[in-house]
């Protein structure tokens, strides 16, 4: 085998130019194609300006993708990446395995204490840092101030799911093209089945009880897929079961849906140049039922490096450029305040000019109320609000997200939904060992 | 005619393809089955060990198994279906004498230059969206409600981008054969007073069969390992609806990040193949023959 | 098959013709136009067509996020590479079954077609954990290799049914002539089979170009293709038709040029010989 792959080799050398060796300093970085990510690309200069020494290789790629190929490689100890792009689900996994490198050891400039609580709890295993938060995200309302008003209608400020469910009747005008609300339909882990259980959560439903038991044949789970299937149903627009996070926000760039429940991040697109409606739209906290939880998840798009990295100190290097405090003043300098990375340091929601962003003040809102210990009414055995902090997690959610996208279709009604999800979800945590 | 020695020279010229495509088959093939008989989870490497058949009893018995076959099976029956009747079709018109036939033919094998993701995209985003897409407005515009493609016809949709794919590739096949019938063939029939149906009948579609057999074989085992279409459209639902065995392994190994059990499927897809191609081989195999 | 045909009928199958063409080929166009268009303008209802607000600026946008002429590059050393690399090791193989068939020629045929049908999936970690053992994740030389063996069965079929087509009479002469079989390879066979050869290149060069699985999954920066440069434009957030729709333009665009010079030698190579 040997031979014949040496042999392989030599005959391919001729028709291929091997690559120029690497300099010392050069590191890789592996990340998201999201909008804040790209807008860093561009401001490499100040970088290489502090240190002439680091080269900086990006590999930029579409979240699933990039999900995969970080997830083999570290894996794997594939030692291809010396900056990973991941998320607060990744995160306490990894830095458990002993993946990721401890980064306890930033610069005093870096200024771990600033950073937000709520995050920095999430990204933190027993006591080391293991990522850094590039921006950190909430979820919120959004909703057209131009229909409400005439409609006659308020958003309250921190509204209930009856609330929502009024203000999309009041909306709906399929018509005219415009739908009441738009919500994720789309099956995947990071898409519905994310949506779905924060606003479980706000239902007083879990995915466990205290004993990794799944819970989806409990009343509160019942009552969250009635409503949304319902809500959605009645003044959702057609075809939503494809509806991610992408879909909804082109929808409601284009003025189609009068509500949409999602990511804080995306306040900056609805008021950006490329919305149709970017002078009327407000926000509001993420719905309640009045059990002392709202339906909004916590999520940050954090720099990790692996431990298996030959060039930690380079990447340590960036990795604080990156996440700094400078680097948010560099970006309102050349970009403006309204795109700064939000959701990561105390200090950027005490700055008067930040206050200024419109949806500032309800982004820190929404992601101080999220709680990712105590997600839910009663107690659960695991971290995380719209995830489970466990392996096998991706798995299960997205089958869970299937089973749902498949009820929004209207090919299974609630209760089958929920039985598959239950069957399912059962058997993979018997499986695993979890329960007996 | 050949001598000992020229067949010791093509046994020769034979071995380094037959020795290359033989690592390349048995390696990754022992590894696979190897791991189908593993605990092997990549975000729990702590937990490993043998685990027996457990990873193709979790197949069968999931409840999407039989479904992931039948579309599978109806995904390449669909797309052979309606590349070869309409690629036959379109072969047929292309090789009558028409303006600008140069340009013609690129504009109908651009679909084979598009890569698979982003022709999915395409149908996706530009043409199957019902509120942005091309279909959608062409329905509003006849006054009716947009179909819901990738909801309501998941699997038509998904076998319809395919096909749209690989009907270039059909298309091209007919053309080249056609243009080796003799045409006093054809002239003879016609003044014998056969109708256009029966010279197809009789003349024409005897002539394509050995084409024809080898886009169903060429076809086949590209079809038969498809997923990205239906990641990137439908991620196989709504629910399960477009399920092919292909994405369910994908399902596995990417997302559960299970390279056991997407092993496991690996070797029932592998198995599924070897079936569907015996068959195809004792069906169309004669045609082959030069 | 072409025969004389009276005006009127060259008039209604050339109208033909060109329908059904522009019907496959719209949807390409389509990404073309949009691809100009605004990400607005891109997604407006009703679709606009001439009204639309006409830009370059997703192209000057794509252009300048990422180094198009690296991933341009790669994609190029990829398919070529792995296009001739499987060349020469299919020529002899190809020559010898179609000239020196055995008995069971045509099961070799077929197994070589057979190691096909694992799905690339379920082989993702086993060929990733070889290519970590060997050092070739993120190299050129290992995407070569491995294109090289997906398209091997098909580049040899291919070849097969060419040299099929080639009259034995003229190897025999060449034979009786003293010809070495080295000789008859290089100067009888060859030059006869170069249009055989030229197709069977330019459709595997297709078929590499396009690969979009182990493109990205094993490579980072310094050997990812085209592929990889897509997949960065797909699905970010915010809208993005339009930019996708330029990129995927800059990605088939080359190929797309390639074959509308190499169409004749195109259109012979899809035919696995079915010409007699």
């Amino acid at each position: 085998m040997t031979v014949t792959f040496r042999a392989l080799l030599g005959a391919s050398v001729a028709f291929t130019l091997t690559g120029a060796a690497l300099a010392e300093t050069t590191i890789t970085v592996a990340t998201v194609n999201n909008g804040d990510m790209i807008r860093m690309q561009g401001l490499m200069d100040d970088f290489y300006a502090k240190h002439p020494d680091i080269k900086v290789e990006w590999v930029t790629l579409e979240e699933n993708v990039l999900r995969q190929n970080v997830t083999t490689d570290i894996a794997t100890g594939g030692g291809q990446y010396d900056v990973l792009t991941i998320g607060t689900y990744e995160v306490p996994i990894w830095g458990k395995q002993g993946w990721l490198a401890s980064l306890n050891d930033l610069p005093a400039d870096y200024d771990v204490d600033d950073l937000l609580p709520a995050i920095r709890g999430g990204l933190t295993v027993d006591g080391t840092l293991y990522a850094s938060p590039f921006y950190g995200e909430s979820s919120m309302v959004m909703y057209r101030t131009d229909l409400m008003q005439a409609a006659g209608m308020e958003m309250p400020e921190a509204p209930t799911w009856a609330d929502i469910e009024t203000a999309a009747a009041a909306m709906h005008n399929p018509d005219a093209g415009v739908y009441g609300v738009c919500l994720r339909g789309k099956a995947g882990w990071g898409e519905n089945t994310a949506f779905i259980t924060a606003m479980s959560n706000s239902f007083g439903a879990r995915w466990f009880d205290e004993n990794w038991v799944p819970q989806f044949d409990q009343p509160e789970w019942k009552a969250t897929l009635d409503f949304y299937l319902n809500l959605m149903n009645s003044y959702g627009p057609p075809g939503a079961s494809n509806n991610g996070f992408n879909e909804n926000l082109t929808l409601f760039n284009q003025g189609k849906c009068g509500m949409w429940i999602d990511a804080t991040v995306a306040a900056s697109f609805v008021t950006g140049k490329d919305s149709t409606v970017a002078d009327s739209v407000g926000f509001a906290l993420a719905p309640d039922n009045g059990l002392g939880k709202r339906g909004n998840w916590l999520w940050a798009w954090s720099l990790a490096i692996p431990a298996s990295s030959q060039k930690q100190d380079a990447a340590k290097a960036f990795i604080n450029w990156a996440t700094n405090k400078d680097y948010l003043a560099l970006v309102a300098e050349k970009e403006g305040w309204a795109n700064v990375p939000p959701g990561t340091r105390t200090s950027l929601y005490a700055n008067e000019d930040y206050a200024k962003v419109p949806f500032a003040k309800m982004t820190i809102d929404s992601i101080n109320t999220a709680d990712p210990n105590n997600p839910s009414v009663k107690p659960v055995p695991y971290v995380g609000v719209q995830f489970v902090a466990i392996p096998e997690f991706q798995g299960m959610g997205t089958t869970v997200g299937e089973i749902f996208s498949a009820a929004l279709a209207g090919q299974k009604t609630a209760d089958q939904a929920l039985a598959e999800a239950q069957a399912a979800v059962t058997e993979e945590m018997k499986a695993s060992g979890y329960i007996e | 005619m050949s001598t000992q020695s020229t067949r010791m020279a093509a046994r020769f010229m034979v071995a380094p393809s037959v020795l290359v495509l033989l690592v390349w088959m048995i390696v990754p093939l022992a590894m696979t089955a190897y791991f189908s008989f593993r605990l092997y989870r990549l975000l729990s490497p702590d937990r490993t060990g043998w685990v027996g058949f457990n990873n193709y009893v979790w197949f069968f018995n999931s409840p999407d198994f039989w479904l992931a076959l039948t579309n599978t099976l109806m995904l390449v029956g669909g797309v052979l279906v309606i590349t070869v009747v309409l690629g036959i079709l379109i072969a047929l018109l292309l090789d009558q004498p028409v303006k600008g036939q140069g340009l013609l033919r690129i504009l109908v094998i651009a679909p084979f230059f598009v890569m698979p993701p982003v022709a999915a995209s395409i149908w996706e985003n530009l043409f199957m969206h019902p509120q942005n897409g091309l279909f959608a407005a062409l329905a509003r515009g006849f006054g009716a409600q947009p179909i819901l493609f990738l909801e309501s016809y998941p699997m038509p949709s998904v076998i319809g981008i395919v096909a749209w794919e690989w009907l270039p590739f059909a298309t091209l096949i007919f053309v080249t054969a056609l243009q080796s019938l003799s045409s006093e063939q054809l002239e003879a029939a016609e003044m014998d007073g056969a109708s256009a149906f029966n010279r197809f009948r009789y003349i024409i579609l005897p002539h394509l069969t050995r084409a024809i057999t080898v886009v169903i074989l060429i076809q086949t085992i590209f079809l038969l390992g498809i997923f990205g279409e239906i990641f990137t459209t439908t991620q196989g639902g709504p629910g399960s609806a477009s399920t092919t065995l292909p994405y369910m392994i994908f399902k596995q190994a990417i997302a559960a990040k299970d390279i056991g059990r997407a092993a496991a499927g690996g070797i029932i897809a592998v198995i599924l193949a070897n079936i569907v191609a015996y068959f195809l081989m004792r069906g169309l195999g004669r045609h082959l023959d030069a | 098959m072409a025969r004389a045909a009276s005006p009127r009928r060259k008039l209604i199958t050339t109208l033909a013709a060109w329908t059904v063409a522009l019907i496959i080929f719209f949807p390409v166009l389509w990404m073309i136009l949009t691809s100009f268009k605004t990400e607005a303008s891109a997604v407006a209802m009703p679709p606009q067509f001439l009204s639309a607000d006409w830009t370059l600026e997703n192209y000057v946008e794509v252009w300048g996020r990422s180094a198009y002429p690296r991933f341009f590059w790669n994609s190029v050393v990829i398919a070529v590479g792995s296009t001739l690399l499987g060349l020469v090791i299919a020529i002899p193989a190809a020559w010898a079954m179609a000239f020196v068939p055995g008995k069971r020629t045509k099961d070799l045929l077929m197994w070589m077609l057979s190691t096909k049908m694992m799905p690339a999936v379920a082989v993702m970690i086993p060929i990733y954990l070889l290519f970590l053992r060997f050092g070739l994740l993120d190299t050129r030389i290992g995407l070569v290799l491995v294109l090289m063996l997906m398209n091997l069965p098909i580049i040899i079929w291919m070849l097969y049914t060419y040299f099929k087509e080639i009259p034995a009479e003229i190897l025999e002469a060449a034979r009786m002539d003293g010809a070495s079989l080295w000789n008859e390879i290089l100067y009888v066979l060859t030059p006869m089979a170069v249009p055989g050869i030229a197709s069977t290149m330019l459709l595997n060069i297709i078929l590499a170009w396009n690969e979009a699985f182990w493109t990205i999954t094993l490579t980072t920066t310094r050997a990812a293709p085209l592929s990889a440069f897509i997949a960065s434009f797909s699905a970010p957030q915010g809208l993005f038709y339009a930019k996708l729709s330029a990129a995927s333009a800059m990605a088939i665009l080359p190929i797309l040029i390639l074959g509308w010079f190499s169409q004749k030698q195109l259109v012979r190579g899809l035919t696995f010989g079915a010409v007699k």
